[in-house]
Order: structure tokens, then C-alpha cells, then sequence
């Protein structure tokens, strides 16, 4: 028997009940879309991580309030990054950061609304390997002495001035008029934060100008981002940053009110939230796999039932058990597979709507859709190869006299 | 080449064991020359049954032998049955059992799904088609069972009987479920099978049915009681097959 003709045989069977073989394959489909949507989360929380590796810049330690301290956002101080920048060996350059609420910015006719301020120390551009495009970034001087400086992202630059060029311009930022000194690489949103949607200016000044009062007395930031001279250095320069900020706020260094990150620290914690709702998904995945061969088995055991006359007449007119069992295999495989195709449409078409919903990224990964389809067709031969046996051991006497 | 079709020698067939052992078949021989024309008949019980089952290749005997076509077939596997079934016998049922989802002309192409050698598709409908048009039922290629009479579906049947070119045909009560002028015309191709030289043995409780027949051979309790070819047997009367 050639298999064309089995196919064929197996398909009119199955379309004796096409709604029925329809629904036995839903199991399936969503067992096979999870799969391919799982796979897709993974890719795209991958992708997300390594964008954010290049935004972050190679080889930095990140240093911040430690969260759920009650009065730890108020300790790190911008005094403590001078403290860093002057005694930790190893360090090329420190970034302090801080973001106070947003400012409506204006210049000439035209106002923005609700823009995001960020206070940095002069090394920013280097700390961070974000370049200036045009003009320059303020020095460490200028920064000190609270000159009214201000470098725009490249979106900013491009709304509040066109074509023309922003440099030398004034713009007047909440109540403060600030000279423009330069402008942003593009640079794009990474991890969420729109870099070309922001302005740069010196911490100090912000500190002095953008803050609430409460905080202006302690000069706290935000963030300080260190670049460590290589990767080696990185274990001495986290001992010894400790040890300094430990000592500075009189604290127990095995009990901080701060962290000190490597990306990698920062990564696991993402890769730990992603792997959750990925172990999900591939839990979804199984389960639906599993109910769906076990619905395909089902189903298969019934239409064995229904047809015993069927195979009773085939057997009579010369089909051997492996012609029968061959047949009924066939069906479930063409019904998991089945379900393997709508599921890979509705796989791939999940993963863009979750993509689209902008909470999660995603990348639908080729190697997936052989992958899933693969899984169903185990599926159907795994969960069909009983019923094609009950099918294959019937007495052809017996089946015949079956009403 | 053995000039019978069926040497059936000492057939034995038990169920159960021991005390409980039941003899369908105690002992049966006969013999079925190439192109005779045979009515089996029997009260139910009787093991007529039990012996169609077997000279159809759908069971195997528990003792003696079974020569169909010059070889014996009584320990063949599942595998080698199927295959002589396919290319030796042609089945036809009382209950016509036609695939009722598929035309005459696909249930008739039926068989050549399981042939040893690959049909092609093209050749398999021309061999279907011719064996419609020997029951007359060329203009009826594409209708589905239930859309046609009983007599048209039990000639659809023998089609399907004969596609393969079988030596010995199978008739298990083939007018058991139609009206007397349909019983005539299967009868009639019936005999017209027989005179073109297949072999045909039928099993049959009607006494006018089995009238058609050469040779009449009664069953009862799993012994031949009878088997002749003068037109009378036991079995036609109806104190016999009251049992």
C-alpha cells in the first residue's frame, strides 16, 4: 500500500466528522503556539539584554540606594562618587546620576511638555559610551561651578529646533534659561528609556535647581556608574567600593544601604523574571501537549469503536493488521499535525500581538516552527499508537458481526 | 494443479477446553471441484458458519487441513491469510457492508488497496469500472449506497467480489436482506458468475436459493449430514433446519 493512498484513506476518515477532529486538535494547537511563543519571549528578553549590555556601556559596576531601606535613597551622596573617583584603583571614570520630575522646556514659540531631566557628572559620555554628536558635553568645572549648561538628546535637539542647529541657543527649562552646548548620537529607547527623549544636565546644577528641598541638603544621586579599567579589575574595584561607601555611611558591610552591581547582577535579575514567565509558558506548553494527545487518543478510540465493521470489511477484503494500524496512525498524525499548523499560525501571531502590547519583546525564532511541529507529530504518534492497535488486533469475524 | 479448489481434510474446530470444549466443527471433509457451485445450509448452530468462517480464510481450523487453491492454508499467519483473502476470495455479504461515505465506484476499488503488486490509481478505476458494468450498474459509478436499492447495493458488492479476479466466491446468505425479484437478479448473476467458471460456495436457509446451487451440502452439529447433487437434502426439510 502506497502511503499516498494511506493518507488518503486516513483523510476521509477523518472528515466523516470534521467538526469533531477539529476540536480534538485544539489541544494541540495551543500546546504548539506556547511553544512557539515561549521560544519567542526567550529570544526577545535575550535581545532586550544585549541591547542593554551595549546602551549600559562594557565592564561598569552600577551603585545605588539599596531598595526597601526606609531613608537609603537619601545616603548615596554625590560627595560619595568624589569619594570613589579619588581612592578606588582601577576606575577610568565615574558617572553620578540623578532624575528629578520631569520640566516643560521652551524655546522660542515652542514648548515640550513634561521632559526628562538628567543630572550627571562631566565622564557621562565616556562612563556610558554615548557620544556627543555635536558640540560638546560640560566639563567637570563647569559642573562644579552650577554653569547653566545643557546638552539635549537628539529627539529634543530635533523638536525644539529642526533643521537648525541647536548650539549656543537658549532654552528655558522649567523656570531656569540654559545655554545649549551640544547634542546627543542618537541613540534610540533601550530598556525603556528613551535616551534621544532626554537632556543632560550638570548634576550640580540640578541638584541645586530641579530638587526637592529636602534633598538639596544632602546632595543625594541616584546612580553611580563606574567603568572599571578591564574586566579583571572588577571583583577588587566591588571590594573596595564597598568597603569605602561602608565606612562613609557607618554602616556594616555585610548589612549596606546600597548595592554594588556588576551588569551581570542587574541581567540575572531580568533573565530571572523573563525565565519565569518563560518556565510558564513551557509548563502551558507540556500540559496542552499532554491533554491534547490525550484528546486525540480519546477520540481516535471512539472512531476505532465506531468503525469496527469498517475494519472488519477491510480486513475480509485483504487488509493485513499493519495496513489498518498504519491507517489509524495516520489519522492521528495528520490530526496532531493539523493542529501543529493552526498552532504555528496562532504561535507566530501571538508572539507579534505580544510584542505589539509593547510589555514584553519578542523574536519568533525559525528553529521553533520544525520544533513545535516535530512535537506534535510525536504527539500523535505516541497518543495514536494505541487506538491504532486496538484498531489492528481486531477479529475480522468478530468486527463484521458488529452493528 | 489439483483439479479441487477446496480439500478440506478432517477439520476440527473447539472452543473452550476441556470440559468445557465445544465442537463447532467434529471432523469435517469435503471437497470443492474448480467451478462447482455449492449451498451450504444448516440449522443456526449447526457450524455452517463456523465452517464459511474458515474456508474464508477469517479463522483457522483448531485440527486438520485446509488446500485452497493447491496450498494449505490451515497455519498460515494473520499477514499470509489476509493476502490469500485479497487475492483468492471474494466476499459477499448478507448485510451488503459498503463503505456508506463512498461512491460505488471507490467501494469497489476497495480491494486493490491491499493488493501485493501496486494498482494504479488509473487502473484501478478502469478494473472497477469494468466490474460494475458486468452487474450492470455502469450508470450508477458515482451514486453512494444510500442511494440505491438493496439489489444495487448487493450488485455493487459482488463488483467488489470480483475485482480481484478471485477463483472462489463467498456468498453468506446473499439475498438474506432483499425482496424476491432483487433475489432473482443476484441469482442470476450468480449464475452467470458460475457458468463463466468461478467457483462459488454459498451459505443459504432458503430452500429455492439454495435450488440454484449444483450441490447441496447440510450441516449439522459440526458433521456434513449430507452432500449431494440430486436436488434433495436433508436440510430442505424444514424438520432439519427447525433443528
Amino acid at each position: 500500500m502506497k502511503l499516498g493512498k494511506i493518507f488518503r484513506t486516513a483523510w476521509e476518515g477523518l472528515m466523516l466528522n470534521k467538526v469533531r477532529s477539529f476540536l480534538t486538535t485544539l489541544g494541540v494547537i495551543i500546546g504548539v503556539a506556547s511553544v512557539i511563543v515561549m521560544l519567542a519571549v526567550s529570544a526577545g528578553a535575550e535581545a532586550a539584554i544585549a541591547d542593554q549590555i551595549n546602551a549600559l556601556g562594557a565592564n561598569l559596576i552600577i551603585v545605588s540606594p539599596m531598595r526597601g531601606v526606609p531613608g537609603a535613597s537619601r545616603t548615596l551622596l554625590l560627595d560619595d562618587a568624589y569619594a570613589i573617583a579619588e581612592q578606588v584603583v582601577g576606575i577610568t571614570g565615574i558617572s553620578a546620576e540623578q532624575n528629578p520630575a520631569p520640566q516643560n522646556i521652551r524655546a522660542g514659540g515652542v514648548t515640550l511638555e513634561s521632559i526628562a531631566l538628567v543630572g550627571t557628572t562631566a565622564d557621562f559620555p565616556s562612563v556610558r559610551d554615548y557620544a556627543v554628536a555635536e558640540g560638546r558635553y560640560f566639563t567637570a568645572d563647569e559642573d562644579e561651578r552650577k554653569a547653566k549648561l545643557v546638552v539635549l538628546g537628539a529627539g529634543i535637539a530635533a523638536d525644539l529646533f529642526g533643521e537648525e542647529s541647536a548650539l549656543g541657543q537658549t532654552i528655558t527649562v522649567g523656570t531656569t534659561k540654559l545655554t545649549v552646548i551640544g547634542v546627543m548620537e542618537p541613540k534610540g529607547i533601550v530598556s525603556d528609556v528613551d535616551y534621544d527623549g532626554r537632556i543632560y544636565l550638570p548634576i550640580n546644577l540640578v541638584l541645586q535647581k530641579y530638587m526637592p528641598s529636602s534633598m538639596l541638603r544632602t546632595a543625594s544621586v541616584r546612580t553611580i556608574y563606574l567603568k572599571a579599567e578591564s574586566q579583571e579589575q572588577i571583583p577588587s574595584i566591588i571590594a573596595q567600593t564597598t568597603a569605602l561607601l561602608a565606612e562613609r555611611h557607618d554602616v556594616d558591610a555585610a548589612k549596606p544601604d546600597f548595592t554594588v552591581q556588576t551588569q551581570q547582577d542587574i541581567i540575572a535579575t531580568q533573565e530571572a523574571t523573563t525565565a519565569a514567565f518563560r518556565d510558564l509558558l513551557a509548563w502551558v506548553a507540556g500540559v496542552s501537549l499532554l491533554v491534547g494527545g490525550i484528546g486525540i487518543m480519546n477520540i481516535m478510540l471512539v472512531s476505532v469503536t465506531e468503525r469496527t465493521r469498517e475494519i472488519g470489511l477491510r480486513m475480509a477484503l485483504g487488509a493485513r493488521p499493519a495496513n489498518v494500524l498504519t491507517q489509524f496512525l495516520i489519522e492521528a498524525v495528520i490530526l496532531s499535525l493539523a493542529g501543529g499548523l493552526i498552532g504555528v499560525i496562532v504561535g507566530v501571531g501571538g508572539s507579534y500581538l505580544f510584542g505589539s502590547l509593547g510589555t514584553m519583546r519578542t523574536e519568533i525564532v525559525p528553529l521553533s516552527i520544525p520544533l513545535a511541529f516535530g512535537a506534535a507529530a510525536a504527539v500523535g504518534i505516541f497518543f495514536g499508537y494505541y487506538p491504532a492497535t486496538q484498531a489492528a488486533k481486531l477479529d475480522p469475524i468478530e468486527a463484521l458481526r458488529r452493528e | 494443479m489439483s483439479d479441487y479448489l477446496i480439500e478440506i481434510t478432517g477439520m476440527k474446530k473447539v472452543y473452550g477446553e476441556g470440559e468445557a470444549a465445544v465442537y463447532a466443527l467434529d471432523g469435517v471433509d469435503v471437497q470443492v471441484a474448480r467451478g462447482e457451485f455449492v449451498a451450504i445450509m444448516g440449522p443456526s448452530g449447526s457450524g455452517k458458519s463456523t465452517l464459511m468462517n474458515i474456508v474464508g480464510c477469517l479463522d483457522r481450523p483448531t485440527e486438520g487441513k485446509y488446500v485452497l487453491d493447491g496450498r494449505d492454508v490451515s497455519q498460515m499467519s494473520k499477514n499470509e491469510l489476509a493476502k490469500v483473502r485479497n487475492e483468492k476470495l471474494g466476499f459477499i455479504f448478507q448485510s451488503f457492508n459498503l463503505l456508506p461515505r463512498l461512491s460505488a465506484l471507490a467501494n469497489v476499488m476497495l480491494p486493490m488497496l491491499y493488493t501485493a503488486e501496486d494498482v494504479s490509481d488509473e487502473e484501478a478505476e478502469a478494473r472497477a469500472i469494468a466490474a460494475l458494468t458486468s452487474v450492470g450498474l455502469e450508470k450508477r459509478l458515482h451514486h453512494r449506497p444510500n442511494q440505491l436499492s438493496g439489489g444495487q447495493q448487493q450488485r455493487v458488492a459482488i463488483a467488489r467480489a470480483l475485482v480481484n479476479h478471485p477463483p472462489l466466491i463467498l456468498a453468506d446468505e446473499p439475498t438474506g436482506n432483499l425482496d424476491s425479484k432483487s433475489s432473482v437478479e443476484i441469482m442470476d448473476i450468480l449464475h452467470n458468475l458460475h457458468k463463466s467458471g468461478v467457483t462459488i460456495v454459498m451459505v443459504t436457509h432458503e430452500p429455492d436459493i439454495a435450488a440454484h446451487a449444483e450441490r447441496i451440502i447440510c450441516v449439522k452439529d459440526g458433521r456434513i449430514l449430507s452432500d449431494g447433487r440430486d436436488g434433495h437434502s436433508p436440510c430442505l426439510d424444514h424438520k432439519v433446519l427447525a433443528g
